[in-house]
């Protein structure tokens, strides 16, 4: 009777491929396929009929096939946009981690948390676009005497010149990052509370019990507890900044020293037609998501193991 | 009373916490209040003074009641030679020009303003906004809706959608009937674009995902564990890496700006997540429950459809949710691939942001539109968006 018991995983050779493969083959053609033929054209000219070389100009630094590389990694506003990045990636990084956990810590002491939870949840609804509108009227800025936006009308009333937030290049990006963490701070804060709720009470009990306070419990205790989750988050957050386009699309353009990578790109090939240099940049932007790319895949054969 | 230190201190120690709770709350919604206020503001209204003074008393108030009520009353009417209520009266003095040279000329041989002095420029223009408020020449509601029908139908006028209309003045591009929600220029039409591009990039991603996902979790094949890897790393793939490749095949095959050509991309880049998240759901299933529906001779369809499938109804709705967020909200995509021929709600905002033609009092409003569905999903199944969220990030 042996035959008459299926073994689950032991069901035909042709049946599996037939649930898997409308998925597989969309997935090739939209991602992979595409992937590998970026790949190529970001060594072809700019409108892909010869090699990248071809773009080169006597007399000027050159780097033959990789010539899109030299603009994609050397030029002046793509340095601007890898800074621009680089600090997309430390203020707004670290900003919705630490108001995630503060918020996840603190709302679990309170009896509205579910409402307070919900308030700062909100904005991961909307659009870049919306959000983009409602701090762009934040920030508004008049040379006139009346100031219509919050931010200027408050500095005024302090007795401080208004500042054009999103002109301003010292204070531009950071304007910016703000609508990021604004944002974002709602993700890591559900994820970082499902974890701290996730904590055995009776650890921390214990801990009390032996007259730890609740500052050391946090540090020593809490911390360390829910570390691989912070790394999650930390992962997530990286990759969604490196990607950052509409928010800066919408609010500045890109101008006024605020590009980032993501918005180059569009720039190079929709509005210069590009194809080559845009190619480069995308290449340029999955090479600095790879290593979180590795760590993700790490982290789920981790956990499969553990299975 | 009932004194009880004890309580005190507890609340005392509380504060702390409450403050910065609610503290952070405030700021998070100040932002989006500040907008939905704006966006019920008349036009004549909003680009002069900020939405925190929308109860306050209307611009030229204070100014008139220092300069011009000992006289004119604290109406205007109590002069009746120079009735300030009076449209027609009010009319020859329009701006601060005029009303300043007539401030200035004598009435009666004595100066007009007396022992008052005449107010400066800035003030005379508030002056004479005022005095077009109580004479009824303009007298904008406190509140208004027509911001909402002027963004729905696309109106760019220098009045209202309704006052064009009734004055006959309307654009060329609208006829003042329903038809004018569908105006290719109005946020009305590029809702319905929206809908139309989210709710079939919703439904074909999750109904090739639940096919995949139950094959990873259930089947047995040759590669399973690579091809499920591999996954997993094309989760994080930038959707730049793929706009160019695919906007030249569109170009050729003809499927640039048509919805088909959205609803595909939108399907090849939720895929991968979405399989990840239903895999790990159903894969978390007690095994014996398959087990023993094969047992009873079940088939794979069968297992899937009656069984898989309303099993995993939870996290499909997560899903579903989140994608539908997802490509509502996108805007990269529907820039590239749908442009100006069929715009959707992002599109449309980004280029009024980006165009000068829209004030304020279009912008917010527009941007309201845009948000409502989003955040009565958002509110009504915060549940399903949250294990969503949390299944997907940090496996339980």
């Amino acid at each position: 009777m042996a035959r008459d018991v299926p073994k689950i995983m032991k069901q035909g050779r042709i049946a599996p491929w037939l649930y898997v493969s409308p998925a597989l083959l969309v997935m090739v053609f939209f991602i992979i396929y595409p992937t590998i033929n970026t790949l190529y054209l970001s060594f072809r000219n700019q409108d892909s009929t010869q090699s990248a070389a071809a773009n080169c100009i006597a007399g000027e630094p050159c780097w033959g096939i990789f010539e899109n590389y030299r603009y994609a990694l050397t030029s002046h506003i793509m340095l601007t946009a890898f800074r621009n990045n680089l600090l997309w990636i430390l203020l707004m990084v670290s900003g919705t981690v630490v108001i995630g956990l503060l918020m996840a810590v603190l709302t679990d002491k309170v009896s509205y948390e579910p409402y307070a939870k919900a308030i700062i949840f909100l904005p991961m609804a909307i659009s870049f676009v919306g959000a983009g509108v409602i701090w762009k009227y934040v920030y508004d800025y008049s040379s006139g005497p009346v100031q219509i936006g919050l931010l200027n009308a408050m500095l005024q009333a302090l007795g401080f010149e208004p500042v054009s937030w999103l002109t301003e290049p010292a204070v531009n990006n950071l304007a910016l990052i703000v609508v990021g963490v604004w944002m974002w701070s709602g993700f890591s804060m559900t994820i970082l509370s499902a974890a701290l709720k996730g904590v055995p009470s009776e650890i921390l009990e214990a801990a009390r019990v032996d007259g730890a306070g609740e500052w050391t419990l946090f540090w020593k205790i809490i911390v360390p507890m829910i570390m691989p989750t912070i790394a999650v988050v930390v992962t997530i957050m990286v990759i969604n900044v490196l990607k950052v386009f509409d928010i800066v699309y919408v609010m500045t353009g890109g101008n006024f020293g605020t590009e980032v990578i993501a918005n180059r790109m569009y720039l190079e090939m929709y509005n210069s037609f590009r194809t080559g240099r845009a190619t480069a940049i995308s290449v340029v932007l999955i090479l600095a998501i790879v290593p979180a790319m590795i760590y993700n895949i790490r982290q789920f054969q981790e956990q499969e193991a553990m299975r | 009373m009932n004194f009880n230190p004890a309580k005190i201190n507890r609340v005392l120690s509380e504060l702390p916490t409450h403050i910065v709770v609610i503290g952070f709350c405030v700021l998070w919604l100040l932002p989006a209040i500040g907008l939905l206020v704006a966006s019920f503001r008349p036009f004549q209204v909003i680009d002069d003074s900020g939405w925190w003074t929308v109860l306050a008393p209307p611009k030229g108030a204070t100014e008139y009641q220092s300069s011009c009520a000992s006289c004119h009353g604290k109406d205007g009417r109590a002069i009746a030679a120079a009735d300030l209520t009076d449209p027609a009266v009010v009319k020859q003095y329009p701006r601060s020009l005029q009303l300043m040279a007539m401030l200035r000329t004598d009435v009666n041989g004595r100066p007009h303003t007396g022992d008052i002095p005449v107010p400066k420029v800035r003030a005379a223009a508030a002056i004479a906004t005022y005095l077009k408020r109580i004479s009824n020449i303009e007298n904008p509601p406190r509140f208004t809706i027509s911001n909402y029908q002027d963004a729905l139908v696309g109106y760019r006028g220098k009045r209202t959608y309704t006052e064009d209309c009734a004055a006959g003045t309307q654009p060329l591009d609208l006829h003042c009937n329903t038809g004018d929600l569908l105006n290719p220029r109005g946020m009305g039409r590029a809702f319905l674009n929206t809908l139309g591009v989210t709710i079939p990039a919703t439904i074909l991603p999750l109904l090739l995902a639940a096919f995949a996902a139950y094959a990873f979790s259930w089947l047995h094949f040759r590669g399973r564990m690579a091809l499920f890897a591999l996954l997993v790393g094309l989760q994080v793939v930038p959707l730049q890496m793929t706009l160019v490749p695919i906007s030249r095949l569109y170009a050729q095959l003809g499927l640039n700006g048509t919805f088909l050509g959205v609803w595909l991309f939108h399907t090849g880049f939720g895929l991968p997540y979405a399989i990840y998240l239903m895999r790990n759901f159903l894969g978390s299933l007690p095994t014996e429950v398959f087990e023993s529906a094969y047992l009873d001779g079940a088939s794979h369809w069968t297992v899937f459809y009656r069984l898989a499938l309303p099993l995993s109804l939870p996290a499909l709705a997560s899903l579903a949710i989140f994608q539908f967020l997802w490509v509502w909200n996108d805007l990269l995509v529907a820039l590239v691939f749908l442009g100006g021929k069929n715009p959707v709600l992002t599109y449309q905002i980004s280029n009024m942001v980006t165009s000068l033609g829209a004030g304020w009092h279009l912008l917010t409003a527009a941007a309201f539109i845009s948000m409502l569905l989003p955040m009565l999903i958002f509110l009504g199944l915060q549940r399903f968006f949250v294990r969503g969220l949390l299944a997907g990030s940090v496996k339980g």
